[in-house]
């Protein structure tokens, strides 16, 4: 059962296209990794897909409905979305922050209820940092800035959530603890969709891939046929290429120049 | 101090400041004396100087703090800046022109409800003009253009309806309607106030809850299930409303909306949908204090509370700001 699947799509603002031909599909229990160059338009698709802007061609389908014609509290049920992070300039607590994610499933003049935290509490517990619960949410660390974030999203009980370049300034530590829960949430029946400037890391954790370089071009499939060297080359416009660690990782590198040796 | 501890004693003041302001006059009357005046009983000229002549004033100087500071806090919500007010859509300037319009036509004169009408009607069609201006999509950058181009414009407006007084008496009515003042209201004004009032209160204590997720930003409370174009429309409406009523029937009361959320912030921990409540009892303190001041100050004449509102709003707004400067200097150091 596909949770959020476009065909065809065409991204971009007002009149002026910025990407064409782009098909997704979110299945449960995998991760789908988003990789293009600077500018090429993954944040747009991102908003697309999350309904904040119209495609100008194609449609989004949550489930069996068309985004378009979904309230907005529908589609926050649906689908979840995890910002980069960043200081805000109001202080509260890592589970007030966590809470808002039930936003969703609160009346008017309602204010989140004992359920509402529970739900909050086992999100931080799903990511391991149920001890920062009334820590200043100002004042931990980015990583667990951004765990925080991807709690809140789980806290919304989407069936899929988009995660705009989650380890983006994170130190090394981070950036694998980030990963590592990411995955997790795959295993546990979501489906994970991130945007990400390391092919590694899709190689790391992803099942699928789609990329989207200059020129309309746009491909997706599982990550082992569709990350091969040619493709991150034409991606990058570097040439690059792929290789095997002794321990099984795949690393991407520069190929090596056609003087040397 | 826990939330709940610091309502109650803002409620408590609240109480005691009407009741202190019920005995504030010609003829001074203690709280015991008006608390029974208020419940009918005890010397009837008590009982009416108490119900009929300053109990209106009273439930004004409430109504209207409290629908100003309320205005301040879902404002200062609406577009995450501590430094926003009630005035930032243009709402006051609008209702202020729609009043002079009304006494230089010397409508005013005629009819005892045209000026809270006119006023009323102003505020009403700014929302308007604004969101035919800016759209009813429009990010925050453009609403506060467009409510700072409307505001000016109404400013202008009503600059040249002094200019063109058709008397020095009407010039002088005018410019001291604009000073804002609470004498000599009876129960029609808080009649006229009250719709609106309310309707200001129930629609921003409603949508007080999407406050908090706005402050991650527009697009991840979007994300969050919050309907932002409707919580700006609806914020815009309510604070005119509000802003309508009670400059309909007070003039131009500044600062009490910007400054008031501030004061009552450190108390609820600074959670944007916690405010309001505090805010609203503050406000109603702190102009029913103002009111009480207005009327002890011995002057000439009754210093009127706009201008005692501005007197003491003014350096705290200043200090406001070189408080900011001071964070700001802090964060660029930290890095």
């Amino acid at each position: 059962m596909t949770i959020v699947a476009a065909n065809d799509l065409i991204i971009g603002y007002g009149a002026i296209p910025i990407a064409s031909g782009i098909s997704i599909a979110l299945q449960p229990g995998s991760v789908t990794c988003l990789l293009g160059p600077n500018g090429v338009g993954k944040t747009t698709l991102f908003k697309t897909l999350l309904g904040l802007i119209p495609p100008l061609g194609g449609a989004v389908r949550i489930g069996d409905d068309d985004l378009a014609d979904l309230p907005r509290r529908t589609i926050a049920r649906r689908i979840a979305y995890v910002p980069q992070a960043y200081v805000s300039d109001f202080a509260y607590t890592v589970l007030d922050l966590v809470v808002m994610g039930r936003t969703a499933y609160l009346g008017a003049f309602a204010a989140p209820g004992r359920a509402d935290y529970a739900i909050a509490t086992d999100a931080l517990g799903a990511l391991g940092i149920a001890g920062l619960a009334e820590r200043d949410a100002n004042r931990i660390s980015g990583g667990q800035r951004q765990l925080a974030l991807i709690a809140r999203a789980l806290a919304q009980r989407a069936g899929a959530i988009i995660m705009d370049e989650p380890t983006a300034s994170l130190d090394l530590a981070n950036r694998l603890l980030v990963l590592d829960r990411i995955a997790g949430l795959a295993k546990d029946g979501l489906a994970v969709l991130i945007s990400t400037h390391e092919p590694e890391q899709a190689f790391a954790i992803a099942d699928r891939v789609a990329v989207i370089g200059r020129d309309n071009h746009f491909a997706t499939g599982p990550v082992d046929a569709v990350l091969t060297p040619e493709q991150l080359t034409r991606l990058y416009g570097v040439a690059l290429t792929v290789e095997r660690t002794p321990s099984g990782r795949l690393v991407v590198g520069p190929a090596a120049a056609p003087h040397a040796g | 101090m826990k939330p709940a501890l610091s309502i109650l004693l803002l409620a408590a003041a609240v109480v005691l400041l009407f009741l202190i302001s019920l005995g504030i006059g010609p003829v001074q009357l203690g709280p015991v004396v008006v608390t029974k005046a208020l419940f009918g009983a005890g010397d009837p000229i008590d009982v009416l100087i108490v119900r009929d002549l300053r109990l209106p004033r009273t439930l004004l100087a409430a109504m209207i703090g409290a629908t100003l500071a309320l205005s301040g806090a879902a404002l200062q919500g609406l577009v995450r800046n501590p430094l926003a007010g009630p005035s930032i859509f243009g709402a006051p300037s609008a209702a202020a022109f729609g009043a002079v319009t009304a006494i230089g036509l010397g409508l005013a004169d005629a009819l005892s409800y045209a000026l809270p009408l006119a006023a009323m009607l102003g505020a009403l069609l700014s929302v308007g003009a604004l969101l035919m201006l800016a759209g009813a999509s429009a990010s925050m950058l453009t609403l506060l253009l467009a409510g700072l181009a409307l505001s000016s414009l109404a400013s202008a407006a009503v600059s040249l309806a002094l200019n063109l007084a058709s008397s020095p008496f009407a010039a002088l009515e005018i410019a001291f309607w604009l000073l804002g003042s609470l004498e000599d209201r009876s129960f029609h004004h808080v009649a006229m106030a009250a719709p609106p009032i309310l309707g200001c209160w129930a629609l921003l204590i409603a949508t007080r809850g999407s406050l908090r997720a706005l402050t991650l930003g527009e697009d991840v409370a979007r994300t969050s299930g919050v309907d932002v174009k409707r919580l700006k429309l609806l914020t815009v409406i309510g604070v005119a409303l509000g802003v309508g009523g009670a400059v309909a029937v007070a003039g131009a009361i500044s600062f009490v909306g910007l400054v008031t959320p501030h004061l009552v912030r450190p108390l609820v921990g600074h959670d944007p949908a916690r405010v309001h409540i505090p805010a609203m009892l503050a406000g109603a303190a702190l102009l029913l204090a103002a009111d009480c001041a207005c009327r002890l100050i011995p002057t000439t004449s009754e210093i009127r509370i706009g201008v005692f509102t501005a007197l003491i709003g003014a350096p705290f707004f200043i200090w406001l700001v070189v408080r900011q400067r001071g964070r700001d200097l802090l964060q660029t150091q930290g890095g």
